[in-house]
């Protein structure tokens, strides 16, 4: 999978989370809000898991966690990742 | 089968809702991709009731997904990304007739062979909300084994008969008879559409208790605060209960002493009133009534 | 610091320098049913000359008169809530007139106040003695960048070490609603009107000297009623506000419509029914925020349906609790402090809502405590353990974001203690193998409701039993907390500077229960 475009999928609600993805050559993953720190491996692995399973080559990922569940954060992610190989761009 | 009183609605594209669906005490949900999703937050929607389906354990509640309608380009996505994940029911929009619920039937069966899945494991809840899908109940819930239900919108059948949809109902009285009997004729489950006013709970219950009277097997909640009401809309009275009773036991007796005659009451009981008394028992059994002696 | 293992396992100062010695926690009950009694404080006896009126001019000249020096403990009320503005203009004046070294032991520290950060930079203050902290000054504390060493105390604990003398306040700083020249004082009347003075009340009864400070002073005789009699107070001064009236006079907090929320109520409420507890004479208190007054809605209902006449609603009381006592569901209304202002129209006009002290309400060591005739509470909570021990002062990250309050007080007197809780909030578990801090000993907490079920303590086979005759959901805590671990993932501890003590916690009889360390930076 390489990515075309930067896009969003998610919302800031609580529960939820807002995850962006753009082009990029590596992995890099922005993980923010208030259980960044409690969730950090959590989050990372599942952005790993996420992207080897896509064959994501390289991808610079932003999540704004607002208390989203790992299944969630996986849907928005997913969700992102196809937009932004479709080039759906979103702002 | 445990009796289905109520269905949930609940966004598809809110998973703040979703993960907790089964702790409000309903029988069944409904994930929503249809009206309750932006155009824009299909596809969002459509992953997230996806991963939910695959990763969440929603216990041994019952689990329906609304699709788009077929006249929409979300129809064909909608199944090919949910059917795989096998959810107990697909409910189809707007069904106008047999060759709706067939067109469906079709696509559906095709996508469980080639994801190994039983054939006719996901079935069908068809929504009835066209004047014109109820002239074709019958014809909609007998159309193929995999139909489950029929279904009343409320809402959109008003609408398309340019009526004003109102708390007493009776421009829908027609409608419901007619689903109930179509439903009950072809021998499916039939939800009653959903009751706007979540903060007008007396008004709910007394349609409760008026579509448990037609006939229908559940109704539909927008709210998790409706399902009590609804739930006691349809717990049997005692009298009910101790008779529906005395009808099992006089047929389990007959059938072990090979009698073609239930008699109950010094009265002759049918095969109908049996199957009634079963499903009451089964009701029974969700109000934690007990069997005493029996 | 020499440190010592309670019985629950925690690591606790056996001595804090410059506080005093401590005894580590043993069993809730541990301290009580002893013979005879303890020496506390006595009378502050005073000799003013005969006047007519004790207004002085400005706050400078009431802190002359007062005799307050370096190093000595002054005190302020919370009843104002987010609203006070008196908390930060006395420091500012007190910064002014140069003191250094102060212990300041307020009956809890309003939200809005991170300015106290700033005077214990400054070395105003250096003792913190209080029931929360919460925002940019838990932060700091948290962080260890003030070096200062915080005494956690519930309401009834705070009412205990003031009248055995563990806190001596020299100078009480009182924002007074109503106050008349002499210096009789309510809460209930008046632009600034909050309600009960409960913790003010004891505050004036203790301290060597007395400030009343007003925005409202009336002529005298202050009526119809005195909360805090004019031979207790000292000097007033008088000043534009007492703060925001929005915010002090916030209005009755609504029943939530959290769905979640509303399903702990109802549970709630069930295994409170199942256990036989609601019947004519009974008594309870409740929370002000979600799940906690939502039980309240379908008590209320079923007290009307039944026609049951409860004996007292305690509090904590909020506009609901108020609207109860009118209905006639309860025969009294014990307010030791005021949720919201639309209590103070049900206390200036029902002689059976009645205004009492934070000794009354709750503190172990006197001939008599309100919370030890409470037949249910209903409590929220941060965090449990496995345990049914609760936290409601640290957060997920270890840092100092709430307040003790009346939680162990009311927790330990109670018949039937349900603490209220999500199984998960914001994504993170709330059942822990081990809560952060410990504020309430889970000895002393009967059940713990979450949507996903309810949980007893395996102490209480009775309830058990009850409940699950009445067909209530009852969950093994450790599996329920499996089952969110799989929703949520397994959360990181928060990791602590060990050498580093930012906070003690008392237990309500003086003992230590835990210790809250400084984040690792």
């Amino acid at each position: 999978m390489i990515l075309l475009n930067t896009a969003s999928a998610g919302t800031l609600e609580s529960s939820d989370c807002l995850v962006t993805v753009s082009p990029a050559e590596k992995l890099k993953l922005e993980y923010k809000g208030a259980n960044s720190e409690v969730f950090a491996e959590r989050t990372m692995q599942l952005v790993e898991s996420v992207s080897k399973k896509c064959c994501l080559s390289g991808a610079e990922i932003s999540i704004q966690d607002q208390g989203a569940l790992e299944i969630t954060i996986k849907a928005r992610l997913e969700t992102a990742l196809i937009r932004a190989v479709k080039g759906v761009a979103k702002e | 089968m445990k009796p289905c009183r109520t269905m949930l609605y609940i966004p598809g594209d809110s998973p703040g809702m979703i993960q907790h669906a089964p702790v409000f005490g309903a029988d069944s949900i409904l994930l929503d991709l249809e009206d309750a999703v932006a155009l824009t937050e299909k596809d969002a929607a459509r992953k997230m009731v996806a991963c939910y389906l695959k990763d969440y354990d929603f216990k041994d509640l019952i689990v329906t997904v609304r699709v788009n309608g077929a006249d929409t380009e979300f129809f064909d996505d909608d199944l090919k990304e949910i059917i795989p994940c096998v959810p107990a029911a697909i409910r189809i929009p707007k069904c106008n007739g047999p060759e709706d619920v067939l067109a469906a039937d079709k696509k559906i069966e095709e996508i469980e062979k080639s994801n190994s899945i039983p054939v006719g494991k996901v079935r069908i809840h068809a929504m009835i909300e066209t004047a014109v899908g109820v002239e074709n109940a019958f014809f909609i819930a007998s159309a193929c084994p995999r139909v489950q239900a029929l279904t009343l919108g409320g809402q959109d059948l008003t609408a398309d008969m340019g009526v004003q949809k109102t708390k007493e109902g009776w421009e829908l009285f027609y409608a419901r008879s007619r689903v109930v009997v179509a439903a009950r004729a072809a021998g499916v489950d039939v939800y009653d559409t959903v009751w706007a006013d979540i903060s007008d709970k007396e008004g709910l219950l007394k349609e409760c208790r008026s579509i448990v009277g037609l006939g229908f097997t559940g109704k539909a909640a927008i709210h998790p605060d409706q399902i009590e009401t609804i739930h006691q809309a349809f717990m049997p009275n005692e009298k009910e209960f101790r008779k529906a009773l005395r009808i099992m036991e006089a047929a389990e007796n007959a059938k072990k002493e090979g009698k073609g005659v239930i008699s109950v009451d010094g009265k002759m009981v049918d095969a109908p009133v049996v199957a009634r008394a079963r499903h009451l028992l089964e009701l029974a059994d969700l109000y934690g009534f007990e069997r005493s002696g029996s | 610091m020499d440190m010592t293992l309670n019985s629950l396992g925690r690591k606790v100062p056996l001595e804090l320098p410059g506080v005093g010695s401590f005894a580590p926690y043993m069993s809730p009950f541990s301290m009580l049913g002893q013979p005879g009694t303890i020496q506390g404080t006595q009378m502050h006896m005073r000799r003013p000359a005969p006047a007519r009126s004790k207004v002085v001019e400005n706050i400078e000249k009431a802190v002359e008169l007062s005799g307050l020096k370096d190093g000595m403990t002054i005190s302020f009320h919370h009843h104002l809530r987010n609203g006070d503005a008196v908390i930060p203009m006395v420091l500012d004046v007190l910064q002014k007139m140069g003191f250094k070294g102060l212990t300041l032991a307020p009956s809890s520290i309003p939200d809005v106040h991170d300015c106290i950060a700033d005077y214990i930079r400054s070395g105003l203050i250096n003792r913190l003695y209080t029931s929360g902290v919460r925002g940019e000054l838990g932060k700091l504390l948290s962080r260890g960048e003030l070096n200062i060493p915080v005494v956690i105390r519930s309401h009834g604990g705070r009412a205990r070490a003031i009248e055995e003398g563990s806190i001596s306040i020299d100078v009480a700083f009182l924002a007074a609603p109503a106050c008349d020249p002499l210096g009789n004082i309510t809460g209930s009347i008046g632009p600034s009107a909050c309600g009960s003075l409960g913790y003010a009340m004891t505050d004036a009864r203790h301290a060597r000297h007395v400030v009343a400070i007003t925005d409202n002073l009336v002529k005298y005789p202050l009526n119809p009623r005195i909360s805090i009699p004019q031979y207790l107070v000292d000097s007033i001064v008088c000043v534009d506000s007492l703060g925001d009236p929005k915010k002090i006079a916030t209005g009755a907090a609504r029943i939530t419509r959290n769905p979640v929320d509303l399903k702990i109520a109802r549970d709630s409420f069930r295994l409170m029914k199942s256990s036989g507890i609601v019947e004519p004479g009974f008594s309870f208190q409740m929370g002000v925020g979600g799940a906690s007054l939502a039980v309240a809605k379908y008590l209320e209902d079923y007290m009307k349906e039944k026609g049951i006449r409860g004996s007292f609603g305690l509090g904590g009381v909020g506009g609901y609790m108020a609207g109860m006592l009118e209905e006639g569901l309860f025969d009294a209304v014990f307010d030791v402090q005021s949720f919201d202002s639309a209590v103070t129209k049900s206390m200036q006009e029902d002689p059976r809502h009645i205004e009492i002290d934070a000794s009354w309400y709750a503190n172990p060591f006197n001939a008599g405590c309100i919370v030890h005739n409470l037949d249910c509470v209903i409590l929220a909570a941060l965090e449990v353990d496995t345990d049914f021990n609760v936290n409601v002062l640290t957060g997920n990250d270890g840092v100092l974001r709430g307040a003790s309050g009346g939680h162990q007080d009311t927790a330990a007197g109670a018949k039937l203690s349900i603490v209220v809780a999500p199984s998960f909030r914001g994504g993170v578990p709330s059942i822990k193998e081990r809560v952060t801090t410990v504020t309430t000993p889970g000895e002393t907490v009967d059940a713990i409701v979450t949507e996903r079920g309810i949980c007893i303590n395996p102490r209480r086979e009775d309830l058990l039993g009850s409940a699950l005759k009445s067909g209530l959901s009852i969950v093994d805590i450790t599996a329920l907390k499996k089952e969110v671990e799989k929703l949520t993932g397994i959360p990181r501890p928060a990791e602590f500077n060990y050498d580093k003590v930012a906070a003690v916690v008392e237990y309500r009889d003086g003992t230590l229960i835990d210790t809250v360390y400084a984040r690792k930076s």
